[in-house]
């Protein structure tokens, strides 16, 4: 695996390109059936869901979509979701738990979408919502980050059982340039946030909140998606039986654990 | 001393982040500034300055618009609990600097002194009217109350023990949002308290959130909004994304009650809104229609 700074990284996720989940889910999963709506309020483009098959196994899938024009990124909100998407994401894992599928989400956002719109109907409750929900849901997740997972707006569909990430995919509490402007009140300095910030994959598994690191085709995926998607497979052929195969209960325990050894701090108690 | 000296500049410390920075020029430019640090409180949502004093008597609600000003810790432990019947937990546990972010152990310790806290929360259990619960109260003097490790794993450790003792949480959220300074591992701490949340919840016991100013990023997107009764201060703000941010995604100036607590109950995501004066018998009643039953520990009065 090559060894590039989280600058360099940032810039091969931003390739106009890389493959997105609009490559990656006709090429995984057969009789791929989408599924639309929240069934509250309406039905958000920036994350599709449905229904497919892995090999031989069914399993729900929910993606968030990165456009690959303009045209796409106008209807898919640039990939940031509304509360509508979260809570479509929501519905379709509940349906997954019923039917006793896994569930595959892939990550792909700058963020949730900042909007009034999207105050009015909760954006906070519906994140929050998922990350409740999903924490006990009764059937394995597994979530891959493809590009940028930014925020709240990607842990809404990150906790799971195995996080995984593409090689040269970042994972943070808040875009490096939302950083910079923040904390420095200079959003110019991207670049040094993003070295500071620790986003890197490698990072991650390093503070255990990514489990596993999927290889990309020399210099990223776009070079050669064909071999992209290809690891994927190899990945999900691997993954989806060894997760399956655990008891509800000890997966219920293993997810919990997993998410309540993260932080760091001194107890001078 | 000269009448200028009693005369400084109080800081906004409620929507400091919704008005235009002072122009350091002008202020030299007119050295007569209005308003004596400590004599007098101006009211951030409607300008109304009081006397500080009538201000606290008030419980730092502003008299003319009924907003409920931030309070810090022992304010709001004074106000809420049974005299003397509150035991911290957790107690000892600080922030470490996962990220190597440069500066933030002396921040850390900065607060920690200007404050005389530790860490932006503070747990523990108490009564209240006489039912025992486990309390959380945010303290927004301490780095905006913002989500790190520490903050995290105080939360979840109060769930955890309220539901080893089969007790209610009242958690007083107030916060800035996930602390940008530990990186990543603040992200992580809204799914593990959402988790601990999940568990308190399967066993049936209650979590009701008061919402105070602000309530705001991955604390309103996470345990500040799952509680089983949501509970707002007036005239609060509460809301996902910042203000600043909205504004420049929409590029127009939002209405001024964008995001209150008034703004929350009408699109339906908070149960009521309660004055301070009437908190304690409102929780009172809250326990009570959920079968809690009176400690006998406890047969003292009001705290306040």
């Amino acid at each position: 695996m090559s060894s590039l700074t989280a600058t360099q990284r940032l810039s091969i996720i931003r390739e106009k390109g890389r493959p997105t989940v609009k490559d990656y889910i006709p090429a995984l999963f057969n009789n791929f059936l989408e599924l639309h709506g929240d069934r509250h309020f309406g039905d958000d483009a920036a994350i599709i869901g449905g229904v497919g098959m892995f090999d031989c196994t069914p399993v729900t899938v929910i993606a968030q979509v990165k456009g690959r024009n303009l045209e796409e990124n106008k209807r898919s909100n640039f990939s940031m979701p509304h509360p509508e998407g979260y809570r479509k994401a929501l519905r379709l894992a509940k349906q997954a738990e019923k039917f006793h599928r896994p569930v595959i989400c892939f990550v792909d956002t700058p963020g949730a979408f900042c909007g009034i719109d999207a105050e009015k109907r909760g954006q906070g409750e519906a994140i929050a919502r998922n990350l409740m929900e999903f924490m006990t849901l009764k059937t394995p997740i597994l979530t891959i980050v493809l590009g940028e997972g930014g925020s709240g707006g990607a842990l809404a569909l990150a906790v799971c059982d195995e996080l995984v990430m593409l090689e040269n995919a970042l994972y943070s509490v808040i875009s490096p340039r939302g950083f910079a402007s923040i904390l420095w009140k200079d959003p110019t300095r991207e670049s040094e946030a993003a070295e500071l910030m620790k986003i890197t994959a490698e990072d991650l598994l390093r503070f255990g909140v990514c489990e596993h690191i999927i290889e990309e085709p020399d210099g990223g995926a776009h070079r050669d998606p064909a071999l992209m998607i290809e690891n994927i497979a190899e990945y999900l052929t691997e993954s989806l039986p060894r997760l399956c195969s655990v008891s509800t209960d000890e997966m219920l325990e293993r997810r919990y654990e997993k998410f309540r050894r993260i932080g760091e701090f001194r107890d001078n108690s | 001393m000269a009448l200028e000296d009693l005369f400084k500049v109080v800081k906004d410390r409620s929507m400091a982040d919704t008005k235009p920075k002072a122009d350091p020029k002008q202020k030299k430019a007119s050295p007569k500034v209005e308003i004596p640090k400590g004599l007098l409180f101006k009211c951030p949502r409607c300008g109304t300055v009081v006397y500080r004093d009538d201000f606290e008597r008030n419980r730092s609600v502003c008299s003319a618009c009924n907003y409920h000003a931030r309070i810090n810790f022992r304010e709001r432990l004074e106000m809420t609990a049974d005299k003397g019947t509150f035991t911290e937990l957790d107690a000892g546990l600080t922030s470490v600097n996962p990220i190597d972010f440069p500066g933030y152990e002396n921040k850390i310790a900065a607060l920690q002194k200007e404050c005389g806290l530790r860490e932006a929360v503070v747990t523990g259990v108490c009564t209240i009217h006489r039912y025992k619960t486990v309390i959380g109260i945010m303290d927004s003097n301490f780095m905006m109350a913002s989500m790190g490790s520490v903050v995290g794993e105080k939360i979840t450790r109060a769930f955890e023990y309220a539901t080893e003792h089969k007790l209610p949480v009242v958690l007083f959220t107030a916060s800035g949002g996930a602390r940008m300074q530990e990186g990543i591992i603040s992200l992580m701490q809204m799914a593990k308290t959402s988790g601990a949340i999940a568990r308190h919840s399967e066993s049936g016991q209650l979590y009701v959130t008061v919402m105070t100013d602000p309530t705001t990023g991955g604390v309103t997107a996470s345990f500040a909004s799952l509680g089983d009764i949501i509970i707002a201060e007036p005239k609060v703000l509460i809301g996902f994304a910042g203000r600043r941010v909205i504004e420049g995604t929409i590029k127009q100036k939002l209405p001024d009650d964008f995001q209150s607590a008034e703004f929350m109950l009408e699109n339906g995501f908070v149960d009521m809104i309660v004055e301070r004066k009437v908190m304690r018998p409102t929780l009172s009643k809250i326990f009570r229609t959920h079968n809690y039953t009176r400690s006998e520990e406890y047969k003292g009065g009001a705290a306040l």
